[in-house]
């Protein structure tokens, strides 16, 4: 790790503060992707400033009927709320979908947001990356990885979003709040949450420089059912190829493009009458597998028309 | 920097670079050697150690966040000369081969009967909501961040079952 300073500020305020005037400085949270990153050097924070305990762990009742997820609550805690697990399913098995026991444990809501993908070549630094070196190339294209997205890549990144949470939120139609130096306070949609790469992949998610997530709230739950499948390469504890999130008429798609990815053009025909599987004709029709990673359309028709068939979407349209 | 926590009960203050996981800072500072580093990147679980009770990667966790915790390594699990039900039941089951992942295996077990006891779900419970009863599946999926490069899975999930009151 390249040597760097640290310090636990008591409050929200001096942390946005500390991020906004140090050159360099990161929020840190549960450090389960960041500390790992600093590892290998493909991040290089000057300072850390630890926003772990400030008091955002909480998981409130919102007067709307839903939930704010507090920023600092673990990827465990969320998980095992009884409200999650009793109004929005989905999100607690795209949770428990994800990582080991032990990284949902320190794992937060918004360091998952937050992660940055897993393709081996932004994890390899003798090969080009535009994410860890904007202008520097792809080595994704043309390499031989497969999982990489088949809607929304540009010329400059082929890589994928690898949260399961973020998918399910995705359905789940979840809003981001956040807080910036000057005391401004935003809500962003989750859809609009993290950005395609276009030519700045290296740009992820629409928060601006040291504006910090403060909370993840969530609408009532959908009228429906609700779903989260992931297929992986083994039975668990590994990242996902492809996966679905159902949550009423909403569908959200995992592992298939640069953000969690809103399947609008099947929600469109599911509410227009079309079956599951015709549904997810009409999502695919605008995929771009790329060679490698074709098995993706075979798998998310597959996935997407059994996890639209057990909740019965559509069904009542 | 200034850190102090707790150590198997132990008050512990160190003075660390940041950079310093609390894997490092047990091992190297601390000379408690039976956490293991394996892969260093929360992808073996041989490092897993219990922070105020949870189980967590102690390879990817800087030291200096950890001000006033109480940690627990494998080598405060045990009472005076009794070893924790836990340690018994991998020696009678004979649940490892090279031993190298051993003390992650019983700390993350020690950790995931805990949460298991405190009703949390895992990806195959099949019903969210119902009480956790701790099936082989459940067994196995809620273990699956601790690699046994020996596989000595079969065991290891006997060992599990007796320790958790399951055999």
């Amino acid at each position: 790790m390249k040597p760097f300073t640290y310090e636990r500020p008591g409050d929200v305020a001096t942390a946005l503060a500390l991020v906004a005037e140090i050159p360099g400085a990161r929020f840190l949270a549960g450090g389960t992707n960041l500390v790992d990153l600093m590892k290998l050097q493909i991040e290089q924070p000057t300072h850390l400033v630890d926003v772990s305990r400030l008091p955002l762990a909480e998981i409130e009742d919102t007067a709307e009927g839903g939930l704010r997820l507090g920023a600092m609550t673990t990827n465990s805690q969320v998980a095992a709320d009884p409200r999650v697990r009793a109004r929005y399913p989905a999100l607690a098995q795209a949770i428990l979908s994800g990582a080991s026991g032990q990284l949902r444990n320190k794992a937060t809501t918004a360091g998952n947001l937050l992660q940055r993908t897993r393709c081996p070549y932004f994890y390899d630094t003798t090969k080009p990356c535009n994410k860890r070196a904007p202008g520097a190339g792809c080595a994704a294209i043309g390499g031989i990885s497969t999982n990489t997205a088949i809607f929304g890549a540009s010329e400059a990144c082929i890589a994928t979003h690898p949260s399961d949470m973020a998918v399910a939120l995705t359905a789940l139609d979840a809003k981001v709040e956040t807080q910036s130096g000057a005391g401004e306070a935003r809500v962003l949609a989750m859809e609009g949450f993290h950005r395609l790469p276009g030519d700045t992949p290296h740009i992820e998610t629409e928060l601006r420089p040291a504006e910090m997530i403060t909370a993840v709230v969530l609408p009532p739950p959908p009228q429906g059912g609700q779903i989260y499948r992931k297929a992986r390469e083994r039975a668990s504890y590994a990242f996902a190829i492809g996966s679905v999130a159902v949550a009423g008429g909403k569908v959200a798609l995992g592992a298939v493009a640069h953000k969690p990815w809103r399947a609008e053009a099947a929600e469109l025909a599911l509410e227009q009458g079309a079956s599951p599987a015709e549904a997810m004709a009409a999502e695919l029709k605008g995929a771009r597998p790329d060679g490698h990673n074709d098995f993706k359309l075979k798998l998310m028709a597959r996935l997407g028309a059994a996890c639209l068939t057990t909740t019965g979407a559509g069904d009542d349209q | 920097m200034k850190t102090s926590f707790t150590v198997n009960g132990q008050a512990a203050s160190l003075d660390l670079d940041p950079r310093t996981t609390l894997l490092d800072a047990l091992r190297e500072r601390l000379d408690l050697k039976g956490s293991k580093k394996g892969c260093d990147h929360g992808q073996c679980g041989a490092c897993t150690v219990l922070v105020n009770g949870r189980r967590i990667n102690a390879c990817l966790s800087l030291a200096v966040t950890h001000e006033g915790d109480e940690i627990t390594t494998i080598e405060g699990l045990a009472q005076d000369e009794a070893l924790h039900p836990v340690q018994q039941a991998f020696l009678e089951h004979d649940a490892f081969q090279c031993g190298y992942c051993t003390p992650g295996q019983i700390c993350s077990t020690v950790g995931m009967l805990k949460e298991a006891g405190d009703g949390w779900a895992s990806l195959v419970t099949e019903d969210l909501t119902a009480d956790t009863v701790l099936t082989d599946e459940e067994i196995r999926e809620r273990m699956s961040g601790n690699l046994c490069r020996c596989s000595a899975y079969p065991q290891i999930l006997a060992a599990i079952r007796t320790a958790g009151g399951l055999a």
